[in-house]
């Protein structure tokens, strides 16, 4: 990747890429784990051509093309349907239940990205007969991948994927009953998003906008530092009912964050928890 | 800015060149351990690290995001995750694939170069793709150590070839061998002189 900085430049650029990026741009990355970050800088770096991270920030401050392009590459997260299918087979088994009792069911997909994994809750909740009750709200910062979610259009050359991680997963049908080929692309069911709403939410700057039966943020806090981390948690924490479930990635954890005791573990390999205080 | 940090990259065949070389670390070896095993996305069982412990003296597990990463550990990268190493410790992404990996050899070795400087030892083992040539470029650019495998005793030899090829390497051993250098190099910088910082 770039050269090795072992005297502090390179650490030094970033910060001033990051700051720039917040004062002249409103964008927070100040807080976003480093080595991710530096190696998204770098890839924008020589995408664009450029040499030097300093010669990437005079682009970002003097060109909006060159700071949108670096905020899709920053901001962008990659995920796949059913990602983890043991994790979606627990939650049917062990989540779906407690859903059954409540009339009505919010969930909320943080930095949902492309939408994979709204799509793959909405089949989920559709074969348990809870879709026509439950309510979906998919938020990304990052207003162009909320508009591909939107959409619900996904390449065929992942479906074969998708499709053998959604039988791992406990489907109930084929998830080809899901979508329509179109060329290149599979768009799914127009009927799976009736209850999906897709709104921008920025994890490092906005607060709480509703009360959930369940918060999904899987595999977002993974590109945070440990201060972001615990905002974010102080921010699920506060967005749960009682007994509100939230389920993290495979290989996060609530170790060391600051409603650690507040929480009681569903299923402890799928990282799924039960708000209990 | 140097701090003492071991990575390991391997493929196919990889899985028993790992076993190989941590069965021949000595068990009072003082430094954290980053293995990336190209795996299957799909195979989230604890099966890998349990092969692994098998023969290792020491502890051996699966990374989890911002864990510290502890003196004479093993940590093993999770299935579909690229594990990567900051300054506080372990990190994961889900990023793209890297030469068609994940978790990607490059990523480690480059984040490693990258948050511990001239402290990285770096292992490439057996393995049918380039993955870890750049990795290694960027180690070696740091002032850390690289290990290859000899390509003569590996399953596959493209990655080791791929490494020697991108980086002058500092040696080219058999996998005891490998061991043995990393147990004499913690040796004689533990037990001699602190490790330079800077």
């Amino acid at each position: 990747m770039g050269e090795s900085v072992t005297d502090g430049l390179e650490s030094l650029e970033i910060e001033l890429l990051t700051e720039g990026l917040f004062r002249h741009h409103g964008v927070d990355f100040r807080n976003y784990a480093y080595a991710s970050l530096r190696r998204r800088v770098w890839n924008t770096v020589k995408a664009e051509g450029l040499g030097t991270i300093t010669a990437l920030l005079d682009r970002v401050l003097h060109d909006p093309a060159v700071k949108d392009r670096l905020l899709h590459n920053l901001s962008v997260h990659v995920t796949s349907m059913f990602r983890d299918p043991s994790f979606f087979s627990s939650f049917r088994r062990n989540v779906v239940p407690l859903l059954r009792s409540h009339p009505f069911i919010r969930i909320w997909h943080v930095g949902c990205a492309t939408g994979e994994e709204v799509y793959s809750m909405a089949i989920l909740l559709e074969e348990e007969g809870l879709l026509q009750r439950a309510r979906l709200y998919a938020t990304d910062m990052n207003e162009a991948v909320l508009a591909q979610a939107r959409r619900g259009i996904f390449p065929s050359s992942q479906v074969d994927e998708y499709a053998r991680n959604y039988s791992l997963a406990g489907g109930k049908a084929r998830l080809a009953d899901y979508y329509t080929n179109r060329y290149d692309y599979v768009i799914f069911r127009h009927a799976l998003r009736r209850n999906v709403v897709f709104a921008h939410h920025n994890l490092a700057t906005d607060g709480s906008f509703n009360e959930f039966n369940v918060v999904l943020c899987r595999n977002v806090m993974i590109y945070f530092d440990r201060v972001l981390q615990a905002r974010v948690h102080e921010l699920l924490y506060s967005s749960l009912r009682r007994f509100g479930v939230l389920a993290l990635g495979r290989k996060e954890s609530l170790r060391g964050t600051p409603h650690e005791s507040d929480y009681v573990e569903i299923d402890r390999a799928e990282k799924i928890y039960r708000r209990d205080a | 800015m140097a701090r003492p940090m071991v990575v390991i990259g391997g493929s196919l065949g990889g899985i028993e060149a790992v076993e190989v070389v941590l069965s021949g670390l000595s068990s009072a070896f003082p430094w954290p351990v980053a293995v990336v095993l190209h795996r299957s996305p799909v195979d989230v069982s604890d099966g890998l690290c349990e092969v692994i412990r098998r023969r290792s003296a020491l502890p051996v597990t699966e990374a989890e995001d911002k864990e510290p990463a502890r003196p004479g550990r093993v940590y093993i990268a999770p299935a579909d995750y690229h594990l990567l190493v900051e300054a506080e410790g372990l990190a994961l992404s889900t990023d793209d694939r890297v030469h068609w990996a994940r978790p990607s050899i490059d990523v480690l070795f480059d984040s490693a170069a990258a948050s511990c400087g001239s402290g990285v030892v770096a292992v490439v083992l057996t393995g049918a793709s380039t993955d870890g040539a750049e990795g290694a470029r960027a180690v070696k650019a740091a002032g850390g150590v690289v290990l290859v495998q000899d390509p003569a005793t590996a399953e596959s030899a493209v990655m080791p070839k791929g490494a020697i090829d991108a980086a002058a390497v500092d040696a080219v051993l058999g996998l005891d061998a490998i061991a043995e250098r990393l147990n004499a190099l913690a040796e004689s910088r533990v037990g001699g002189a602190p490790p330079r910082s800077g």
